[in-house]
C-alpha cells in the first residue's frame, strides 16, 4: 500500500483494499458513506460486472458512538435522551422502548393515560417515520415531489411534537415510570386535525407512484427477500411484513395496550420493494386508525405512576413545598431511578423494526450492561445476499425500500 | 459591401446567442419556480439587486418572481473557486464543458422563430436559412453528446465513468428513434412538386392548416420522448442520475465549469422545444388565424413572440414531467428505446408512406 | 413462578439449568451443548429468529464473559434467553451459530468487535464496526469511557496530513469523562471544563 504515490483525493486509494483481488472483467465501486443514497454513512463495497453487482459488502461503523457503554455510565433517566440518537426519526417510539425495557425491570405498571399517551406518540412517531421513508423512496428512485409532499407534513407532525415536549428533534418525552408532563390543552384536537389532512396526502402519494408505471417497474422484483430468509436474517418490521410474515409484536406481544385498538397489519405478498413500499404505506393508514382510537378513548388520571417513589420524581410544586418529596426528588436526580436487579430484553415494534433492549442490572440507577438491538442492523444483514445480481440502480432502491438509519445501526 | 455582410451576420449570431442564453439562465429561473409551484413551494423570491431591487413596486415585485435570481448563480458559478481534481487528464477535463456547451448553442443557427414579408414573399428570420435545416440540427445536437463521454472520461472517477458510459449509450439508441420520428413530417411537407427539402420554414409554412401535432400524433409523441432522452432529463436522465450515480458525469466538476455543463443543458431544452414547435405546433402559426404577422415589422415581433410562447409551453412540459416522474432504471430505457420506440417509428413511417401514397392517388 | 416452558425445556435438554430472569424464561447452557441446543430450538420447539447475540463482561469474577441469546418464536409469540458462560478469560471462544441462522453473522462480528470473543466456524469473523486493526475491545470493562488515544489507520492519511493519531474520542475533546472517580456525577461525560481566570491560565 504504501509502494505506489497516491493523494488523499484519489478515489483509487479508498477502494483499493477492495481492488486487490479483482479479474480484469469486474469493476470496483465505493458506494458510500458519503453517498446521497445511503442515507447516512453506510458504505458498500460493490463489485460490478458492467452495472451488475457481482458482491456486495456492506461497512458499518461510521456512525458508531458507544451508546451501550455509555450507558453503562450513566442512570437510566439519563439515558433516554441517548436512545432518541438511535433512530432520529422515531425519536418518541425509542423512548417509550427503553422506559418500557426498564419498567418491565422493575415490574412496574404505569397507569392507563400513561400508556394511552404512550400508544399516540409511537404512532405518531411511526407516521413521521414512514413519511419520510416514502418521501426518500420518491426520491431515490427519481420523483423529487414527492419527497417534499411529505416532508411539508411532516413538519407539521414536528410542530405537534414541539408542542408536546418542547422540542421538534430531540424530545426526551418518556420517563421511566411516566412522561416528562402531561399533554397540554387542546393538543389531541389538533393531533386530530392532523389526522384528517394526513389522509387525503397519503391518498395522493399513492395516486402518484403506486400506479405509475415507471415506479412499479423500478421496484417490482427488485430484492426479493423470502419469508424464510427474512427470518433467518432476523428482519423485522415492515421489511418482514412485506415478505409475507404477520409478525407484529404489537399484536403478538401486545404492550402499552394495543390489545384495545383495532388495527389490521398489512402484509406483503412476494417480499419486492415495491411490497415494502405498499406496507410502509399501509402501515401510515393503520397508525392513524389507531390514533383515532387512542384519543376517542383517551381516560383521564394520572400521567405517571404515582406509587413508584423511587422511580418517578413527585412533581414540581410538591417538591418545592414538601420536604419528603424534595428529597425523593434529589435521590433521583442524583442516583437516577432505583431499578431491583434482574435481567430484562424486550423488543417493541418501532416503525424500522422490533427495537430490542438487553438490560443486566445489578440494582441501583445504573445499568450494568445495556444492550440495543437495532432493527435497521439485523435488517442490513440481508444486503449482501439480496444484492447480488442486482443492477446499481436496483442497489440504491433496495437500499431505500429496507429504510435503515445508520444511527440505530452503528449505536 | 462583404465585409459588411459577414459583420452583420456576426452581430445578428450574436443577439441570438446572448438571447438563447439569457433564456437558458430563464430557463434554470423557471425550473426553481415550476418546481416550487409543483412541490407547494414558492421558489427563489429573496435575491435583489442593490439599486433596482430597492424600487418600491417594481423592485419588490421583481425580487419576488426571483428574477435577479439566475445572475446571482451565474456570478456564484463565475467567482467560486475552481478546484481540478489532481487525478483527472487535464486537456480533456477542460474540454468536456466546452464541447458539451457549443454544440448547445450552435443548433439555434438553424431554426426558424418567426416570419418577415419581404416583397410579398414571406421570409423565415433565421441566423442560416440551410436547405438541410433538420439534418444540420441533429447533426450538431448528437455531438453534445462528446461532452458528456468526454466528462466522464476525464475524470477518471467510476461514477462520472458509469455516468458517461450510460449516457452515450442511451443517446445512440434515441438518436435512432429521433431521426425516424421525424421522417413522416417532411414525407408531408415534401408533396410531390413542393421542393421542401429539409428546410425547417418549409415545414411551419406546411402547417397552414393544421398543426402536425393533430395530423401525426405519434410522430410528435416518439420525437418528445426522444428528446427528453436526448437532452438527458428525468426520467431519461440516466447521466446524472443524481441518487445512485451522485451527480453522474459533472461529479468531479465545479464552479464555471459545471455552470457550462447546467446551461448547455438547457440550451439543449431550449432549442430542443424550439425544434418541437416548429415540426408539431405551427411554429409561429396560430390556429385559424392565417396571416397575422403580415404587417411588416409588428407582424414580425408578433410572430417571433408567439414562437416564443410556444416553446415556453413545450419547456414548462420538460419541467412538469421532471418534477413528477420517476426515473427509469438503465437497462429499461435501453429496452424502451430498442424494442418499443424503434419498432414503433419505423411502424409510423410505414403507416404514413401507405396513407400519402392513397392520398396522392385520390 | 415456574414458566412451563422452562420446565418442559429442563425436562427435555437436561444440561440445562434455569436461570434468574425478570421477563422471559431463562437458562443457562454450558457451552459445548450450545450447537445442539440451538438446532433443537430451531427444529423442534419452533424458535425460528435469532433476536439478538450480545455478552456481558462480569469483569472481577471467573468466566469473565457469557454469551447471551435470545430467541423469538413467531409463531408460538414468546422469547427465550439462553446465557453460555465462556471459557477462556482473555481470549474467549464460542461456536457460531451461522449455519443455523444467518442472522447470527453480523451478531457474532459485533461480539466480536466489541468483547474478543472468538466464533469458531464464522465465515467471516471481522470487527463490524470498529476499524480492522483497533487494539481493543471498547465494551470490555477495563476499556474506559473517555476510550484510547490510537493510531490512525491509514498510512496514506497519517502521511498526508501529518496527523498520527486519533485522540480519545472523550479525553479533551469537547467532552471528557474520568474513570477514576467512583462518584457518578463525576464519572458521566460532561462538557471539558474550559473556563479561564485570573488564576487559571486560558486553555488552548
Amino acid at each position: 500500500m504504501a509502494t505506489h504515490q497516491i493523494s488523499v483525493g484519489d478515489v483509487r486509494s479508498r477502494t483499493s483494499e477492495i481492488e486487490q483481488d479483482l479479474g480484469p472483467e469486474k469493476m470496483s465501486l465505493n458506494m458510500g458513506p458519503s453517498h446521497p443514497s445511503t442515507h447516512g454513512v453506510l458504505r458498500l463495497k460493490l463489485e460490478l460486472d458492467g452495472e451488475v453487482v457481482t458482491k456486495c459488502d456492506p461497512d458499518l461503523g461510521y456512525l458508531h458512538h458507544g451508546d451501550e457503554k455509555i450507558a453503562e455510565n450513566m442512570t437510566y433517566n439519563q439515558f433516554i435522551a441517548y436512545t432518541e440518537r438511535l433512530v432520529y426519526l422515531a425519536r418518541l417510539a425509542n423512548n417509550v422502548a427503553f422506559a418500557l425495557a426498564v419498567e418491565n425491570l422493575a415490574h412496574l405498571e404505569v397507569p392507563p393515560r400513561c400508556r394511552a399517551i404512550r400508544v399516540i406518540i409511537s404512532e405518531l412517531a411511526r407516521i413521521s417515520a414512514h413519511l419520510l421513508g416514502l418521501g426518500v423512496y420518491a426520491m431515490d428512485t427519481g420523483a423529487l415531489s414527492v419527497f417534499m409532499y411529505t416532508f411539508t407534513e411532516r413538519e407539521k407532525l414536528y410542530t405537534l411534537f414541539e408542542k408536546l415536549t418542547g422540542a421538534r428533534l430531540t424530545t426526551s418525552y418518556t420517563r421511566i415510570g411516566g412522561l416528562a408532563r402531561d399533554l397540554p390543552e387542546g393538543w389531541l384536537g389538533e393531533v386530530n386535525r392532523f389526522i384528517a389532512n394526513l389522509i387525503p396526502l397519503v391518498d395522493e402519494v399513492d395516486a402518484l407512484l403506486s400506479r405509475n408505471r415507471i415506479f412499479v417497474d423500478r421496484t417490482r422484483d427488485v430484492g426479493v427477500i423470502s419469508a424464510e430468509d427474512a427470518l433467518a436474517y432476523g428482519l423485522t418490521g415492515p421489511n418482514l411484513r412485506a415478505s409475507g410474515v404477520p409478525m407484529d409484536l404489537r399484536k403478538d406481544r401486545p404492550y402499552c395496550g394495543y390489545q384495545n385498538y383495532d388495527f389490521d397489519i398489512p402484509v406483503g405478498g412476494t417480499g419486492d420493494s415495491y411490497d415494502r413500499y405498499r406496507v410502509r404505506m399501509e402501515e401510515i393508514r393503520q397508525s392513524a386508525g389507531i390514533v383515532r382510537q387512542v384519543i376517542e378513548k383517551m381516560p383521564d388520571g394520572p400521567y405517571y405512576a404515582e406509587e413508584a417513589k423511587r422511580i418517578f420524581p413527585p412533581p414540581k410544586e410538591r417538591v418545592m413545598t414538601r420536604m419528603e418529596e424534595l428529597i425523593q426528588n434529589f435521590m433521583i436526580t442524583t442516583q437516577g431511578p432505583q431499578i431491583p436487579p434482574g435481567e430484562v430484553y424486550f423488543e417493541a415494534e418501532n416503525p424500522k423494526g422490533a427495537l430490542g433492549f438487553f438490560i443486566h442490572s445489578k440494582g441501583g440507577g445504573v445499568p450494568y450492561r445495556l444492550k440495543i438491538r437495532g432493527p435497521s442492523f439485523c435488517n442490513l444483514s440481508i444486503l449482501p445476499k439480496i444484492c447480488v445480481g442486482a443492477m446499481l440502480s436496483d442497489v440504491v432502491v433496495i437500499l431505500v425500500s429496507l429504510d435503515f438509519v445508520m444511527g440505530e445501526c452503528d449505536r | 459591401m462583404e465585409v459588411f455582410n459577414i459583420l452583420w451576420i456576426t452581430a445578428k449570431a450574436f443577439v441570438v446567442i446572448i438571447v438563447l442564453l439569457s433564456l437558458s439562465n430563464l430557463a434554470i429561473l423557471a425550473e426553481r419556480k415550476v418546481s416550487g409551484w409543483i412541490q407547494g413551494r414558492v421558489g427563489p423570491n429573496r435575491t435583489a439587486l442593490p439599486v433596482i431591487g430597492a424600487i418600491p413596486i417594481l423592485g419588490t415585485g421583481l425580487t419576488r418572481l426571483g428574477l435577479f435570481q439566475p445572475l446571482a448563480d451565474g456570478l456564484k458559478l463565475l467567482l467560486k473557486e475552481d478546484p481540478v481534481p489532481d487525478h483527472v487528464n487535464k486537456f480533456y477535463y477542460f474540454l468536456a464543458p466546452v464541447a458539451a456547451f457549443i454544440p448547445a448553442v450552435t443548433a439555434i443557427s438553424v431554426l426558424p422563430f418567426g416570419e418577415t414579408v419581404r416583397n410579398g414573399v414571406p421570409q423565415p428570420i433565421v441566423l442560416a436559412d440551410l436547405d438541410i435545416g433538420i439534418l444540420f440540427i441533429f447533426a450538431v445536437a448528437s455531438l453534445g453528446v462528446y461532452g458528456v463521454i468526454l466528462a466522464g472520461w476525464a475524470s477518471n472517477s467510476k461514477y462520472p465513468f458509469l455516468g458517461g458510459i450510460r449516457s452515450s449509450a442511451q443517446m445512440i439508441s434515441y438518436e435512432l428513434a429521433l431521426g425516424l420520428s421525424i421522417l413522416p413530417v417532411f414525407m408531408w411537407s415534401n408533396a410531390p412538386g413542393s421542393g421542401a427539402g429539409l428546410n425547417l420554414f418549409a415545414v411551419v409554412q406546411g402547417q397552414e392548416h393544421i398543426w402536425n401535432v393533430f395530423w401525426m400524433p405519434v410522430s410528435a409523441l416518439l420525437f418528445l420522448v426522444a428528446i427528453f432522452a436526448e437532452t438527458n432529463r428525468l426520467p431519461f436522465d440516466m447521466a446524472e442520475s443524481e441518487s445512485e450515480l451522485v451527480s453522474g458525469f459533472s461529479t468531479e466538476y465545479g464552479s464555471f465549469k459545471f455552470g457550462l455543463f447546467f446551461l448547455a443543458e438547457y440550451a439543449h431544452i431550449v432549442v430542443g422545444s424550439g425544434v418541437f414547435t416548429v415540426l408539431f405546433l405551427g411554429g409561429w402559426r396560430l390556429p385559424f388565424i392565417a396571416s397575422y404577422f403580415s404587417g411588416g415589422m409588428t407582424g414580425a415581433a408578433l410572430s417571433v413572440m408567439v414562437f416564443c410562447a410556444k416553446t415556453f409551453l413545450v419547456v414548462f412540459l420538460f419541467m412538469w414531467v421532471r418534477w413528477t416522474l420517476p426515473r427509469f432504471r438503465y437497462d429499461q430505457i435501453m429496452k424502451l428505446g430498442w424494442t418499443v420506440m424503434l419498432p414503433l417509428s419505423l411502424l409510423n413511417i410505414i403507416g404514413y408512406a401507405i396513407l400519402l401514397a392513397i392520398w396522392d392517388g385520390m | 413462578m415456574e414458566d412451563p416452558i422452562l420446565s418442559q425445556l429442563t425436562a427435555s435438554y437436561p444440561y440445562l439449568t434455569p436461570r434468574p430472569s425478570s421477563d422471559h424464561p431463562s437458562v443457562n447452557c454450558p457451552v459445548e451443548n450450545l450447537l445442539e441446543l440451538a438446532g433443537a430450538l430451531k427444529d423442534r420447539e419452533s424458535f425460528d429468529m435469532l433476536s439478538d447475540i450480545t455478552c456481558i463482561d462480569w469483569f472481577t469474577s471467573s468466566p469473565r464473559f457469557s454469551a447471551v441469546y435470545h430467541f423469538y418464536s413467531s409463531t408460538g409469540h414468546r422469547y427465550l434467553r439462553v446465557v453460555v458462560a465462556l471459557k477462556d478469560d482473555e481470549h474467549p471462544r464460542a461456536p457460531s451459530l451461522t449455519g443455523l441462522w444467518p442472522a447470527a453473522d453480523w451478531h457474532e462480528r459485533e461480539a466480536y468487535d466489541m468483547f474478543g470473543v472468538a466464533f469458531e466456524n464464522h465465515p467471516d469473523l471481522r470487527r463490524i464496526l470498529m476499524w480492522e486493526g483497533y487494539a481493543w475491545h471498547p465494551l470490555r470493562k477495563e476499556f474506559p469511557l473517555a476510550g484510547h488515544e490510537t493510531d490512525l489507520p491509514d498510512e496514506e492519511i497519517r502521511r498526508e496530513t501529518g496527523t498520527r493519531v486519533i485522540p480519545a474520542p472523550m479525553d479533551g475533546g469537547p467532552f471528557a469523562a474520568s474513570q477514576q472517580s467512583g462518584i457518578m456525577s463525576r464519572r458521566e461525560p460532561r462538557g471539558a471544563d474550559e473556563s479561564w481566570n485570573e488564576d487559571k491560565e486560558k486553555p488552548q
